[in-house]
């Protein structure tokens, strides 16, 4: 059908497993079913108090249980069920025994409130400071928590369990990073090292102190209520973004490793791009020219042109200057075709993914290609007059999809984006 | 096994800069000054009963000239920072518009400064009878520095030094402890050696004066205490000191740098690194094995320089790996720097890299016999990197031709 390099003489990189889970569901038939459908999976958050906090809801996933609980926990409890449907779509190696490197894209690690209380508890003190801490920390008692609290330790044993080849990566590049761990793998497959590769993000930190961090920084959302309306990207009245919580694994493949083994193809990875931003911590430069950059890379780096693609899963954050800053530079890079692609943000759903949103996104972007059916943006009911995209608004849209952008921003300047598209081009 | 090897027809890789800021102090100089006479700078009263290799403090405004960007900053990212940009001004592209703006950063990263004083007022408060539903929450909205979330996060690092220095390539940090370095050495090298990036900055910094960080490893028990000693010697006395250091390295390919007309250090060869089980004695031994098959080693002077950590089991296992190769002296930076976690790594491709363009491998510093003198100028170096609980790494830094 189609020849296994692409125009540039590197290996195709095909998808032939994806695993996902959001605060909608498990899997891709659950999820599918109720992004085309415009649910959210934003509620109010149950797993801890919300007495004091300006923003009350987040996209939680509740339906996963991990004792004891702490946010690496259930990051890697979601990281094992996702990789395990990606691997049993794909039917690639042995179980145990997968035929490449993992990367993965996971949340910085730390030793959390639960774990703190139990040490503090344990020092049996009235005023605890961290030398009571330290004095009473050793002796094996808590040796679980080291382990447990390794940044390297979700990889690790992701790598066990599935049996990847070689040192597993542990990746952050904040809201990127889902995108960023696509592109190791798909550049891995390009120099040749690896016919497959074990791409995953993960991130299950909505617990208190992650909240109030971007609680400080006004990143959130504070319409609480319903909070199945606070997330509102391109509207007028959108007012920061919804902490959520997701996993996606997807097992690329050389075309050529995936044909001979006679794998249902289910999308091409064509384009990867990254452009770091040196403006600030947490903004982007005024005149868009990193995010532009990096669009335009990533068209390079499918040898696409812009007209090429007809579908853009947006970052999409519902903050106002993100979706401010994504409609002029997309516009930059697409002139007037911006206001003929549908472009929707999957974050009117299922939240900001923060680590997995990257890879989440990539996944929901495949299964529009697979569907030919673009998912809404919820909550669209007062646009902006100042966004002109093609807004998917509120009802998913049967449309012609060949070519996906799907962007990724994130804290310290990380831009990321990545197209599919259904068949090599 | 993942591997990167430069092979036939492939892009060959120096290092044309390094940047170094650590317990020994400043520069290459300072640190190679520090090595020569032996010398070791641990705090063994102010994190007692640990022990820890402390920052010999630097002049931040020399690198990091704005103060804003300072105070934006915990100490972590500001060594890193402060170290990236020596190793940019050490390969003369500092301020280099052209290239900075297509540089790859490849970070090895942990994170998260804790605000001590925030904690322990929530467990002071708690011990006392704090109870409400909303106490937690109302007392981390009310005490934590807005941006202190910037200070703790991992990716922030490389963050810090694009806006500080002007980077603006690609950016992407890696976690995982000790490997975590080893793996950026890894990747970089790979997408230079494949003609991915043309140049790439490299490394990791770790502030090792946390009580934070004591706590996390003194769950494992992993912490030195009491009494220095160097890494071999602490076979009944195990575990690591802390180090506080930033190690960065400019990696280019040669042609970018000839066409500068910058000078290398040294080449890097290759970098491998794999995930040992661990389970049973010897795994991981077998697996340093395996990596060192790997590496194109040839017949000539060659030395190791090791990460070995002093924890236990991993440091014993090591020894006996070591002991298999002992026409190769070997080195333990954790002796002199104590352990600087994810930055180990490449320190000791940094300090291989010295070593081979000063002609020398530094004396031994060890009362076991384990580290032996080295006449002649080494013309490769093994770093070997295994991790005090995960993650085995090596590099082949070699004399350019």
């Amino acid at each position: 059908m189609t020849a296994p390099r692409d125009k540039f003489g590197r290996p195709v990189v095909v998808v032939t497993g994806m695993g996902i889970m959001t605060s909608l569901g498990a899997g891709k038939a659950d999820n599918w079913a109720k992004l085309v459908a415009g649910e959210s999976g934003i509620r109010t958050i149950t797993r801890f108090p919300i007495d004091g906090l300006k923003t009350t809801m987040a996209g939680t996933v509740d339906f996963v249980s991990v004792d004891p609980f702490s946010s690496t926990a259930l990051s890697e409890r979601m990281a094992d069920l996702v990789t395990q449907e990606a691997l049993e779509q794909a039917g690639i190696g042995a179980k145990g025994d997968f035929p490449g490197p993992l990367f993965l894209a996971v949340a910085p690690v730390e030793v959390e409130w639960p774990q703190r209380r139990e040490l503090g508890r344990a020092a049996g003190k009235l005023d605890v400071n961290y030398d009571d801490l330290l004095r009473i920390s050793g002796g094996g008692k808590f040796a679980a928590y080291h382990h447990r609290f390794m940044f390297g330790s979700v990889a690790a044993y992701l790598a066990e369990t599935f049996g990847t080849k070689g040192s597993p990566i542990s990746l952050s590049t904040a809201c990127a990073s889902g995108a960023t761990s696509i592109q190791l793998g798909v550049e891995a497959i390009r120099r040749g090292e690896t016919d497959a590769a074990l791409c995953v993000a993960t991130d299950g930190t909505v617990n208190p102190e992650a909240l109030v961090r971007f609680s400080l920084l006004s990143a959130l959302s504070t319409q609480n209520d319903p909070p199945q309306a606070a997330s509102r990207p391109f509207s007028k009245n959108r007012d920061g973004f919804v902490m959520a919580e997701g996993a996606g694994a997807l097992v690329l493949e050389s075309y050529e490793a995936a044909t001979a083994r006679g794998a249902k193809i289910l999308g091409v990875i064509a384009g990867c791009g990254e452009l770091t931003d040196s403006f600030h911590r947490t903004r982007s430069s005024p005149d868009g020219k990193p995010i532009i950059g990096c669009m335009k890379k990533t068209l390079a780096d499918a040898g696409m042109e812009p007209d090429q693609i007809d579908h853009i899963n947006a970052h999409g954050t519902s903050t106002p200057e993100n979706d401010k800053m994504e409609y002029n530079t997309t516009s930059a890079v697409f002139g007037e075709l911006v206001q003929k692609i549908p472009v929707t943000s999957n974050k009117s759903m299922v939240g900001h993914t923060i680590s997995a949103a990257g890879a989440v996104e990539a996944i929901f972007s495949l299964l529009t290609l697979e569907h030919q059916r673009i998912p809404p943006t919820i909550n669209y009911d007062i646009p902006d007059p100042t966004i002109l995209f093609d807004v998917v608004g509120n009802k998913a849209r049967d449309a012609r999809v060949s070519a996906v952008m799907s962007n990724s921003f994130g804290f310290g300047g990380q831009n990321a984006s990545l197209i599919l598209t259904r068949e090599p081009a | 096994m993942t591997e990167t090897a430069s092979k036939p027809g492939q892009t060959e890789v120096w290092i044309t800069g390094i940047g170094l800021a650590t317990s020994l102090g400043e520069g290459l100089d300072a640190n190679w000054a520090a090595l020569q006479e032996k010398r070791v700078n641990v705090d063994e009263k102010g994190f007692a009963p640990c022990i820890v290799h402390p920052l010999m403090p630097v002049s931040f405004d020399s690198q990091i000239p704005k103060k804003g960007d300072q105070r934006q900053m915990e100490a972590w990212q500001r060594i890193g920072t402060y170290a990236a940009g020596l190793a940019l001004d050490s390969a003369g592209i500092k301020g280099n518009k052209d290239i900075l703006s297509k540089i790859d950063m490849v970070v090895a990263a942990g994170g998260g400064e804790r605000d001590l004083n925030v904690d322990s007022g929530v467990l002071t408060a708690e011990a006392k009878g704090a109870n409400a539903p909303g106490f937690l929450n109302e007392r981390l909205m009310s005490d934590l520095r807005p941006t202190l979330f910037l200070a703790q996060l991992s990716n922030l690092l490389a963050g810090n030094i694009a806006i500080v220095h002007g980077l603006g390539g690609t950016s992407r940090t890696f976690m995982g402890e000790e490997v975590a370095g080893a793996d950026a050495a890894r990747i970089a090298l790979s997408r230079i050696a494949s003609g991915e990036s043309d140049i790439a900055l490299v490394g990791g910094s770790h502030n090792g004066e946390r009580k934070d960080l004591l706590v996390l490893y003194e769950f494992g028990d992993f912490n030195l205490k009491d009494k220095f000693a160097p890494v071999w010697a602490r076979k009944d006395h195990t575990g690591f000191a802390l180090g506080s250091a930033g190690a960065f390295l400019v990696l280019e390919s040669r042609a970018h740098a000839e066409a500068r007309g910058a000078k290398p250090f040294a080449k890097l060869s290759s970098v491998v690194a794999d995930l040992a089980r661990r389970k049973q004695p010897g795994d991981m031994a077998a697996t340093l094995e395996k990596l060192w098959a790997k590496l194109p080693t040839h017949a000539g002077k060659g030395a190791i320089i090791s990460g070995a950590t002093g924890a236990e089991p991993a440091t014993s296992e090591e020894r006996g790996f070591l002991k298999s190769h002992a026409d190769f002296p070997v080195r333990a930076t954790g002796t002199m720097f104590g352990h600087t976690m994810e930055t180990q790594f490449p320190l000791g491709i940094a300090l291989a890299a010295l070593s081979i363009s000063r002609g020398a491998l530094f004396p031994p510093n060890d009362t076991t016999g384990t580290e032996i003198e080295m006449q002649g100028a080494p013309t490769q170096i093994v770093v070997v990197g295994a991790g005090h609980w995960r993650g085995e790494g090596m590099a082949l830094v070699e004399a350019v031709n």
